[in-house]
């Protein structure tokens, strides 16, 4: 069998450095043990080079292994996003998971793993792949998310992400069964073409199937109304993992979702799409509303992640109910959650250098922030007010695609839900400008001195990038427009 | 072939398994009504394998995989029941409560 080996390159790339930082782990003393930090850094940078290279090729789509797998510039622009939200969340661990004492080696295996399982998703035109990806993504998570061993929150957090997360997985699984059962394939393509006209008997069962794979993928992007594990997790587990959880683990959830949906379940849009509407507005509405009484930064974001994710799936579930321009909707989803993921991971590095000037994960905790530490103050106006989708910073373009694409799908469904949207994003405003209310406005407390010492060099790189990346495509939002492309090739393939 | 039989064994199965994980105390037991939901899904592939017979083999190949992530899965949730238990000498799932809303 021939083998497109540039195709499975980055995935190579990422699975030698895996066991790379193994064998260092194990070889190495003590003291030089953030080697492996360094390792992990500079795999998934070598990981960039094969996608580039495939980009800049003229092969349009690469297919594997039958067909099972496929690397297209949907799966090239995705895999990109993994990978550079992989590479800022290590920067972002490097100076935390050092001053935790814990074991470093692991720490950076594991987050490797959930990064090549999300490498994985990207390409998976096939149930088994797909189900194989998933787990390899949720699954060093668990341990990740319960860090902090002698940490009792760290273990709930675990504990609680672990059960929903093994949940998901079984309801997934039982859908992803009845798909089998009724199409008799686990290839994409094959079962959309079985699935074209099933026997009258098999409608139910196909009905079923779908809700199943829906709830399934539901649980894992921490949709209302199954987010509960979410803030929990969240508030419990080591700030950095709580960002890869945010981005990485979100965005991965929504791929194989979409990527099940579009290619594999197109001609059925009757029934996902009611679902998806449904999912993305009460992901808006519940997730602004309990983000308004937080007062925990970091549950804050929680929140204001199950709300992004809402905003995420409106234009994409606006088109399916609309059941047209569904290239276009998915296409306005994609790039939403490539600029939801640097603002979100910028937001979160600063909550981790802000809880360390501060020493409080408490919102009033860090009033006068802007004056002990100036320039940590401007970044966190430029995050969180990105988030809100202030120009001209970078979410008001996410937002803007999504509004055009959400009216110009048409239909009264559809318009109904960008009306929500609106509404959200105004409520979501609140809660984003009251960060930086308190960090510029309020008084600091007395006796605090103005901050001397740097941040980490690695935190501060990871500051540097997500600044720069939010603002530079805020004020040129046109080099998203690549994205946009990017998509419409797995829609013609699909 | 008697699908509907396994289809509604597999199915009982499954519902006592998410029964049990959200009636179950002890973390162990949840453990277990997990397994449970997962060998309901082999059953499902394996059942509907047999009688569509298709040419690959398909669906006991699938369930060769859910069987594998499945131990892996498990052995994971016991590592983390074990570390609860060493720093609250309790495996009960209701007193984790520290964190609501």
């Amino acid at each position: 069998m021939q083998i497109d080996w540039l195709a499975i390159a980055p995935e190579i790339v990422v699975a030698v450095t895996i066991l790379g930082v193994l064998a260092a782990d194990l070889v190495l003393p003590r003291p030089l043990k953030y080697w492996t930090a360094t390792l992990a850094v500079v795999g998934l940078t070598l990981a960039v080079v094969p996608l580039i290279l495939m980009a800049a090729s003229s092969v349009e789509t690469r297919s594997l292994f039958e067909g099972s797998y496929v690397v297209d510039d949907f799966a090239l622009v995705l895999k990109g996003l993994f990978l550079i939200a992989g590479y800022l969340v290590v920067l972002m661990s490097v100076s935390y998971i050092e001053s935790d004492r814990y074991y470093q080696g692991e720490y950076y295996l594991l987050l490797l793993s959930s990064v090549l399982g999300s490498l994985v998703i990207a390409s998976a035109r096939d149930l088994i792949v797909l189900f194989i990806g998933v787990e390899l993504t949720t699954g060093p998570l668990f341990m990740l998310a319960g860090w902090r061993k002698g940490d009792i929150r760290s273990n709930e957090a675990s504990l609680k992400f672990f059960i929903l997360g093994v949940l998901s997985t079984a309801i997934l699984l039982w859908g992803m069964a009845m798909l089998y059962g009724v199409s008799g394939e686990v290839r994409f393509d094959q079962i959309r073409s079985a699935l074209a006209d099933p026997s009258p008997a098999a409608q139910p069962l196909v009905g079923l199937a779908i809700l199943f794979v829906l709830v399934g993928f539901a649980f894992k992007v921490s949709a209302v109304p199954f987010h509960f594990w979410a803030p929990d997790t969240y508030e419990g587990a080591p700030t950095p993992v709580t960002a890869y959880l945010s981005v990485s683990s979100k965005a991965a959830g929504f791929v194989a979702l979409f990527v099940t949906v579009y290619v594999a379940l197109r001609d059925r849009v009757d029934i996902w799409g009611p679902g998806l509407w449904a999912l993305a507005a009460l992901s808006m509405t519940i997730g602004n509303l309990a983000a308004l009484r937080q007062s925990n930064i970091v549950r804050l974001l929680a929140y204001s992640s199950i709300a992004q994710a809402g905003f995420m799936l409106v234009p994409f579930a606006a088109a399916s109910v609309a059941g047209e321009q569904l290239a276009e909707g998915l296409a306005a989803t994609v790039v939403y959650l490539v600029i939801y993921a640097l603002m979100n991971l910028g937001a979160f590095a600063v909550v981790i250098q802000g809880a360390r000037r501060t020493g409080t994960g408490d919102i009033d905790g860090w009033a006068g922030l802007g004056r002990i530490d100036p320039r940590l103050g401007v970044l966190a106006a430029v995050f969180f007010f990105s988030l809100a989708g202030i120009p001209p910073l970078a979410g008001w373009f996410a937002k803007f695609v999504m509004f055009r694409a959400a009216i110009a799908a048409g239909s009264a469904a559809a318009t109904s839900l960008a009306v929500i949207a609106a509404i959200n994003a105004v409520i979501a405003l609140y809660y984003y400008a009251r960060v930086a209310k308190v960090v510029w406005f309020d008084e600091a407390p007395a006796g605090a001195e103005p901050a001397t010492e740097p941040p980490a060099a690695s935190l501060a790189l990871t500051l540097g990038i997500a600044a720069v990346a939010t603002v530079v495509v805020g004020v040129f939002p046109a080099v998203f427009a690549v994205f946009g492309e990017a998509t419409r090739v797995l829609l013609a393939s699909g | 072939m008697i699908l509907p039989q396994f289809l509604i064994l597999a199915a009982a199965l499954f519902s006592l398994g998410v029964y049990g994980l959200l009636v179950r105390r002890n973390a162990v037991m949840v453990l277990l009504a997990v397994e449970l939901m997962l060998a309901a899904v082999n059953i499902n592939l394996v059942a509907f394998e047999a009688a569509l017979r298709t040419s690959q083999a398909v669906g006991q190949v699938f369930a060769i995989f859910v069987i594998t992530v499945a131990a892996a899965e498990v052995g994971i949730g016991l590592a983390i029941v074990l570390m609860i238990f060493r720093n609250r000498q309790s495996a009960n799932v209701d007193e984790f409560d520290l964190m609501k809303w």
